[in-house]
């Protein structure tokens, strides 16, 4: 989906926040979130790509403007009680108050009937796919050529493992782009290179 | 921040959330206090840049250590004794040089090799970092306080799949000679994310 998630490449946002050593977290129920999905992952309750997925799906000014923490906290709460392992009644009663979830989720794909095999050096292009689910193709490079520069171990692939859908594990491509055709004009030259699933590449001409 | 279908007239805190969600797995035996001070333990003790760091120091001593590190960083660091979850399945360790910067970033999320060099810092989960380090990563890395030379390239690496990385960075010429041991002190977190030279 064209989520509020994708956010690379796009402008507006101003200086980050830096400093040397800065820590992963600020107090102690970000530990906690982040030990409370782990455990749900563990169990088998959902998997990564659902739990990014479920992240994905929060309301846009929701995304924006909750922390890093907040975001997990939503994606967990929601996938527990549409997995039916709680209800949003219970936690709204223990948390006395509201507890915003993310909108359902969209059916996913399996991965496309004729991918290719890739090797180093191949130019390929970035399908154009739009899909209502989850997928790991940041818009930026949508329809963009590059270079393969190598072949991952195969995994999961996200568009059907965030969907309970049946799909054969698949190996990413690392892609090299140049920043001057993903962003002509309005970028600063540098190499991008995105770990692209094979069912979104094709062959460049 | 809209109402996403709760019907409450107030949105509970996070903290209260959380703590609700806590509730409820304790109600069904899923023991959430014991996995809390676990997790806080692991991260404490074991998702360490010191991980990361002892990786780049024996590779800057031990040519063919760095050789198979290049090849495949999952087996080398194994030798080390450090692993990474079974769904990260590829650590592929980027070389920096003179005139190379490699950076990590995701920006579809936070993804990171947290097992090697630690969760990743506030700022790698901000919509800043996220946004802007692909399009304009020279400027952001000025501003983090990376001035970089113009004739060093840039390389940006989305951690878009579960393929994890690790930057190499260049070893500080005033440290040859050094021990191991005293090599990995002087290697941060933020030199093995790309953000940072030593």
């Amino acid at each position: 989906m064209d989520g509020i998630h994708d956010l690379g490449g796009r402008q507006g946002f101003g200086a980050v926040r830096y400093s040397p050593n800065a820590g992963a977290f600020h107090a102690a129920w970000e530990v906690r979130v982040n030990a409370l999905y782990a455990l749900a992952v563990r169990r088998g309750i959902f998997n990564m790509d659902e739990y990014r997925h479920a992240i994905e799906r929060m309301e846009p000014r929701h995304y924006l403007a909750a922390s890093y923490y907040e975001r997990s906290l939503t994606s967990l709460a929601t996938l527990c009680v549409e997995k039916g392992i709680l209800t949003r009644e219970e936690l709204e009663r223990y948390a006395k108050g509201g507890f915003p979830l993310a909108a359902p989720s969209a059916p996913g794909r399996t991965n496309v009937g004729d991918r290719e095999r890739f090797l180093p050096g191949d130019r390929v292009r970035v399908r154009s796919d739009c899909v209502p689910g989850h997928m790991r193709m940041p818009g930026y490079i949508r329809g963009k050529s590059g270079v393969v520069v190598s072949e991952s171990p195969a995994y999961p692939f996200p568009d059907a493992h965030a969907h309970g859908v049946d799909a054969a594990d698949e190996p990413t491509y690392d892609v090299r782009f140049d920043t001057r055709e993903l962003w002509p004009d309005s970028s600063e030259a540098a190499l991008v290179h995105v770990g692209v699933f094979q069912s979104y590449l094709e062959r460049a001409g | 921040m809209s109402d996403h279908g709760t019907t409450h007239p107030n949105i509970a805190s996070v903290e209260q959330r959380v703590a609700a969600i806590e509730a409820a797995f304790d109600e069904r035996g899923m023991a959430p206090g014991e996995v809390i001070s676990e997790f806080q333990h692991t991260v404490d003790e074991q998702w360490v840049p010191q991980n990361g760091a002892r990786v780049v120091a024996k590779a800057w001593t031990d040519p063919e250590f760095r050789r198979r590190l290049l090849a495949n960083g999952r087996d080398a660091v194994a030798e080390l004794g450090l692993t990474l979850p079974r769904h990260h399945r590829h650590l592929v360790v980027l070389e920096n040089t003179p005139t190379i910067q490699n950076v990590i970033c995701c920006t579809l999320c936070s993804c990171t090799a947290f097992t090697i060099i630690g969760l990743p810092p506030d700022w790698y989960k901000d919509l800043e970092y996220r946004s802007r380090i692909v399009r304009q990563s020279r400027t952001v890395l000025r501003e983090m306080g990376l001035d970089l030379p113009a004739e060093v390239e840039i390389r940006v690496w989305d951690t878009t799949a579960d393929t994890r990385y690790l930057v190499l960075p260049v070893q500080p010429p005033e440290t040859a000679g050094w021990p191991e041991e005293r090599l990995a002190q002087i290697v941060t977190r933020d030199s093995m994310i790309g953000v940072a030279r030593l």
